[in-house]
């Protein structure tokens, strides 16, 4: 029980809690920006892979780590402009055009990879995003650390988490959207052009996955390598549901889930004889807990996964 | 712009759908390894030549195939009952760790033809239970199989990871994490000598016919349409809707884990998590690309392996990433739904 | 004469070959109301389709206030001041009421909601019109009465001088449609117009200051209220139309079908509360009702989709347990759904397997597991052909039928096994007039047969046509039984009210 109660006291703890959230935080805002507009998006998985390759490899060209993190957010958004185009456009399945589209972004990204960064002994680095300590927020007690242990993308998610819900639950734009999503017939009735709607929350939302992708690669490593995202993004889809489509909770539940991970990641170094596996299994079957609980709960957007066709009821 | 459902759809349209979509994404992927600096046309020659030009390299690109045929019967009668099984990676190495695990132990000193059936139904079973999982979830809190089946991909290799680290450890393999190997009399035959080919081709072959048959000729499958088409309108001409689903998995997961099966006693004979090339994401795009249609699946899992498989001598000889594969096979599922949409819908202005 | 603020004039549309509307005229006043009356398929929601912008006009023009409303152009129309209040609602449940009603009124690009000043508008309008519900509820958690309000008020928002309400009673109880009409002369009082579409007599006649009939496509009759007469506008309203099949006097036979307070629960609401009847041998029990009363219910109920929560069913006068569908079909009941392209066939599946699905385990279709193919199509083969089935053979993809030709596919795989009882729900919605014949002249065929027939309609003609006796469903229960032959449609309006419930108490 001590070795818990120390581990949870830990500020590496929970220095480590935001370092693992912050890629959850902008995967689960995006992810949550396409559904509240009525568009799962099933590429996140590739789209944080591609983010996460072209970032870093705009810093290893030489570019700064903010352009790096630009850099990601654009591919994300063409990428975002992709599935728009196959799900909005078309109407096709946004199951399987987002599987394609996670396809397409992850071996591409493994390609262009392979074909710029020569195949080496050890993996080229770059020199990822230093911790940033603010003043003011560093001089907290226990809360000071564990912020200052933290690079500047994490602060940015944070922000984001509170800016995304204001600008969804407060501004014009944002009723907008969550109409798209609920009954796209009632928001064209009303004069909002839900396929306009529906294509800048995709290319928006997929840019902030992208980001989530990058962060993997400029700030919390400093190398890219394949399958290195993990199934987060598969993650964040779930906890767009655990937190009912609200930017407010996906922050909470992104920091929750990265606490149980940072535990288990602490834990084994303290535990033995329980294999590693079993500890790495947690986050994803956390996830699937996490969807079944709140499944019943949760308000889905009434008109997700349902194709718009103007006149078609 | 908008589009208008076209009434009839003639049947060249429905043939021809597939190779133009697999024909633009030739196009696209050729920009790729142009920009690379690399001859297109001898790029996909060498391909070509790569996964035919030899009976050795023939040989492979059907050993390629075999799982690919299987995890891609798998994700279409899956699909076809509007069951969105995502979660084939992980059914197949479920399958491949219990073929491992039974065949190492259990059935260790039986004869193959009593090991072998054993072993295939084995892998099958486990499939199976790893999608029944997700399938309840939906039925009993309507939980999206989507990302229920895609996460227990990632439990399932740590799973597999877990044994083979640990209880099923091979202890001759210089310490790396791999499982015991099933008996040699478990292993599947050959079917071309001095060859990678087994049995296993014939095995995935017979069963998209057989699968053919059950969909177009069966109850079942008339009910398993039924009820992926229009649950309500299945419900009222009274078809079982979660029994009929829960078969569905059955087939579905069961195929997916006979994968895994075949690759362990046809190839390799132990489990390692490397064992798939990601085989149950490649099983989505084949049964796409058939267009749901189980002979289909075998010449889809045709073009996917000769990619794969021909990808490997081109990327030697023209410094081009084998990934070059992955992505035409990625681009080939995108192409593929957009020229279904295009063979179902006319623009109208 | 007050001003006219609103002047359709000759405004035609036709959809192939169908004229649903033929030079229609017709001008508004301010502070009227007028009550478009027409039975379905009349080219009432046409009309206001096109008034409301959501189609183009072959011919014809439409003022507002003396100036010319750009065609098939929905914003144009709400810019000039015409709001619609559509029978389906045009609203999202999982946001509030205030939600609803602000979306797409606020400049898109600002940094934030005048949430404040909109409650304050949308309080005062309530006030003013009487319109009260809680700006703040979600909408899902509204009754449908409030729902409307909401839809009314999300038109009031957007300054609407011009309103029109597509049959705006069909989905309210009476007390709300009561409150309705009060609402309704309230904002008349204060200077707004209103259109509202109607078949019901009763509520013409209660809250319109003039009635405009239309039938087939033209407008036939205009009439002050106080000049005219039910009677007359039902004549006008129903004319001289294509003679439907006639019923016969017929003797019914014995009964094959009771049910004795027979109750449903549905996901916690109670669909069906203690109904009874009792269905004879060739005769046609025709049930009527407003929709949403409790007919799907019922319907599922003998279909075998639903099970029942408490009381008896005797069928063929033995109590039987919950039958499911095979059960159902195999006992002899014949069964016509609702809705045909959703429950009734599946569009993507040949006719041939939409004609034996719910049959596909009887021996003769299957043997071992197996379809037997050649039987099944020989099966939908006959249909086709003695039912008249056009468009398509048993191997053409029923999507491709058109809805006359689906439900006589429908009525053709009951029909040609000879049930001995046929439950028919909505047996001719949305059909032309040709196929309502034909649809009629088969059911009567059974009846004569010796078929027992629940006709669960809300066509108070077909109804009248077709039944022996007649029972209305409201709120989930049933009327006693009244013979046709001794009711008229006044009559009817009153049961189909509840009427009977009144002097039971």
């Amino acid at each position: 029980m001590s070795i818990v109660l120390d581990i949870v006291a830990s500020i590496g703890l929970w220095a480590a809690v935001l370092r693992i959230a912050t890629p959850l935080i902008f995967g689960t805002l995006g992810a949550l920006l396409c559904e509240r507009a009525g568009v799962l998006n099933l590429g996140i998985e590739g789209i944080m892979t591609f983010g996460a390759m072209i970032g870093w490899l705009a810093v290893y060209q030489g570019a700064d780590l903010w352009t790096g993190l630009l850099v990601a957010a654009l591919s994300g958004a063409v990428f975002g402009l992709l599935h728009a185009a196959l799900t909005v456009t078309l109407g096709l399945s946004q199951h399987v055009s987002g599987l394609g589209v996670t396809l397409f972004a992850s071996s591409l990204s493994y390609y262009l990879f392979r074909l710029l960064v020569p195949l080496s002994g050890s993996p080229p680095t770059i020199e990822p995003f230093a911790p940033l300590s603010v003043p003011g927020l560093a001089d907290l007690p226990f809360i000071g650390p564990v912020l200052s242990a933290q690079t500047p993308p994490t602060y940015l998610a944070l922000l984001l988490a509170l800016g995304l819900a204001y600008a969804i639950f407060r501004t014009p734009l944002g009723l907008a959207i969550r109409m798209t999503g609920e009954n796209p017939h009632a928001a064209e009735a009303q004069g909002v052009d839900p396929m306009a709607v529906r294509y800048g929350a995709v290319i928006v939302g997929s840019a902030l996955m992208a980001v989530g992708g990058a962060f993997l690669t400029l700030s919390a490593f400093n190398s890219f390598f394949p399958t290195m995202v993990q199934g987060r993004g598969w993650i964040s889809i779930a906890l767009v549901v655990f937190a009912s489509w609200r930017p407010g909770r996906a922050l909470f539940g992104a920091l929750l889930f990265a606490f149980f991970d940072a535990f288990q990641l602490r834990l084994q170094t303290v535990v033995d004889g329980v294999p590693y596996q079993l500890f790495l299994m947690t986050p994803y079957i956390l996830s699937i807990v996490a969807l079944c609980v709140m499944a019943r709960h949760a308000r889905v957007p009434q008109a997700l996964m349902q194709p718009y066709r103007r006149g078609e009821r | 712009m908008r589009f208008e459902r076209r009434e009839h759809r003639p049947l060249f349209l429905v043939v021809l759908t597939p190779l133009l979509a697999v024909a633009a994404a030739l196009a696209l992927s050729g920009l790729l390894i142009a920009a690379a600096g690399a001859p297109v046309f001898e790029a996909y020659w060498r391909i070509l030549v790569g996964a035919f030009g030899s009976r050795l390299s023939a040989t492979e690109t059907l050993t390629r195939a075999t799982p690919l045929m299987l995890t891609g019967l798998a994700a279409a009668v899956a699909f076809r009952a509007r069951v969105w099984n995502i979660g084939g990676e992980g059914q197949f190495y479920l399958g491949a760790i219990a073929v491992a695990a039974v065949g190492s132990r259990l059935l260790a000193e039986a004869p193959g033809y009593l090991s072998i059936p054993l072993l295939l139904f084995t892998g099958a079973i486990a499939g199976m239970l790893l999608l029944i999982l997700p399938l309840w979830l939906r039925l009993r809190f309507s939980v999206d199989e989507v990302v229920t089946s895609l996460l227990l991909n990632f439990v399932a290799v740590l799973f597999v990871s877990m044994l083979i680290d640990g209880p099923l450890k091979d202890p001759l393999a210089f310490g790396w994490p791999q499982s015991q190997s099933v008996s040699d009399a478990a292993m599947l035959p050959k079917l071309v000598a001095r060859s990678r080919l087994h049995w296993g081709f014939g095995i995935a072959l017979v069963l998209a016919v057989v699968i053919h048959i059950v969909q177009s000729r069966t109850v079942f499958g008339l009910k398993s349409r039924a009820a992926g088409l229009s649950p309500e309108g299945a419900v009222f001409a009274g078809v079982p809707l979660a029994r009929t689903l829960l078969l569905v998995a059955c087939l579905s997961g069961g195929l997916a884990g006979l994968a895994g099966a075949v690759e362990v006693l046809g190839v390799k004979g132990y489990v390692t998590t490397d064992l798939s090339p990601g085989f149950g994401y490649s099983g989505i795009v084949v049964a796409m690309l058939a267009g749901l249609h189980p002979l289909g699946v075998v010449l889809a899992a045709l073009f996917t392996a000769t990619m794969f498989v021909g990808a490997d001598g081109m990327s030697r000889a023209l410094k081009i990433p084998t990934y070059i594969a992955d992505v035409t096979v990625a681009l080939s599922l995108i192409t593929m739904l957009v020229a279904v949409f295009f063979a179902q819908y006319r623009i109208r202005r | 004469m007050t001003e006219t603020v609103l002047e359709i004039d000759r405004v035609s549309k036709s959809f192939g070959g169908n004229k649903a509307n033929d030079a229609i005229s017709l001008t508004l006043g301010r502070g009227e109301i007028v009550a478009l009356l027409g039975e379905n398929g009349a080219g009432k929601t046409t009309l206001m389709s096109i008034l409301f912008g959501h189609y183009v006009p072959d011919e014809g023009h439409i003022r507002v206030a003396g100036v010319d409303l750009p065609p098939g152009r929905p914003r144009a129309a709400i810019h000039a001041g015409i709001g619609m209040v559509h029978q389906h609602f045009s609203l999202a449940p999982n946001l509030t009421v205030l939600e609803n009603v602000m979306t797409g009124t606020e400049k898109l690009w600002s940094w934030r909601s005048q949430t404040g000043r909109a409650r304050a508008k949308l309080k005062a309008l309530a006030e003013r019109f009487g319109l009260v519900v809680d700006p703040d509820a979600r909408l899902g958690d509204l009754s449908v009465g409030e729902q409307q309000r909401v839809e009314i008020l999300k038109a009031l928002y957007n300054d609407a001088r011009i309103l029109i309400l597509d049959e705006p009673t069909a989905v309210l109880t009476n007390l709300e449609a009561e409150t309705l009409f009060a609402t309704l002369k309230e904002m008349a009082r204060q200077g707004l117009s209103l259109i509202f579409i109607s078949h019901k007599l009763d509520e013409v006649m209660a809250a319109a200051d003039r009635v405009v009939v239309l039938r087939g496509g033209k407008l036939v009759a205009e009439r002050r209220a106080g000049e005219t007469s039910k009677a007359e506008l039902a004549e006008l309203m129903v004319g001289h139309r294509v003679a439907r099949p006639v019923r016969e006097a017929h003797e019914r036979g014995a009964p094959v079908l009771e049910a004795a307070a027979v109750s449903v629960r549905v996901d916690g609401v109670d669909r069906l509360r203690e109904i009874s009847f009792r269905l004879h041998a060739g005769e046609i029990l025709g049930i009527i009702g407003v929709s949403g009363n409790g007919q799907a219910a019922l319907a599922g109920l003998l279909s075998g989709t639903l099970l029942r929560s408490s009381g008896d069913i005797l069928l063929y006068g033995e109590g039987v347990g919950d039958l499911s569908v095979a059960e159902t079909v195999a006992s002899g009941i014949g069964r016509i759904p609702e809705d045909r392209t959703r429950e009734g066939a599946i569009g993507e599946m040949a006719v041939w397997e939409n004609a034996v699905l719910e049959r596909i385990d009887e021996p003769r279709f299957s043997r071992r597991g197996l379809v037997n193919r050649s039987a099944a199509v020989a099966f939908a083969d006959a249909i086709v052909r003695s039912f008249d089935v056009r468009g398509g053979g048993p191997l053409t993809r029923t999507r491709l039928l058109s809805g006359g030709n689906m439900q006589k596919l429908i009525l053709g795989r009951n029909l040609a096994e000879h049930p001995r009882i046929l439950i028919a729900a909505q047996p001719a919605r949305g059909l032309d007039e040709g196929a309502v014949a034909a649809v009629h002249a088969r059911i009567l065929d059974a009846r004569k047969a010796g078929t027992a027939v629940l006709l669960i309609s809300e066509d108070l003609d077909e109804v009248i046509a077709l039944a022996d006796r007649i029972q209305a469903i409201v709120g989930g229960r049933l009327s006693p039984p009244v013979s046709a032959d001794e009711v008229d449609a006044r009559a009817l309006g009153l049961m189909m009210a509840g009427a009977w419930k009144k002097e039971a108490a």
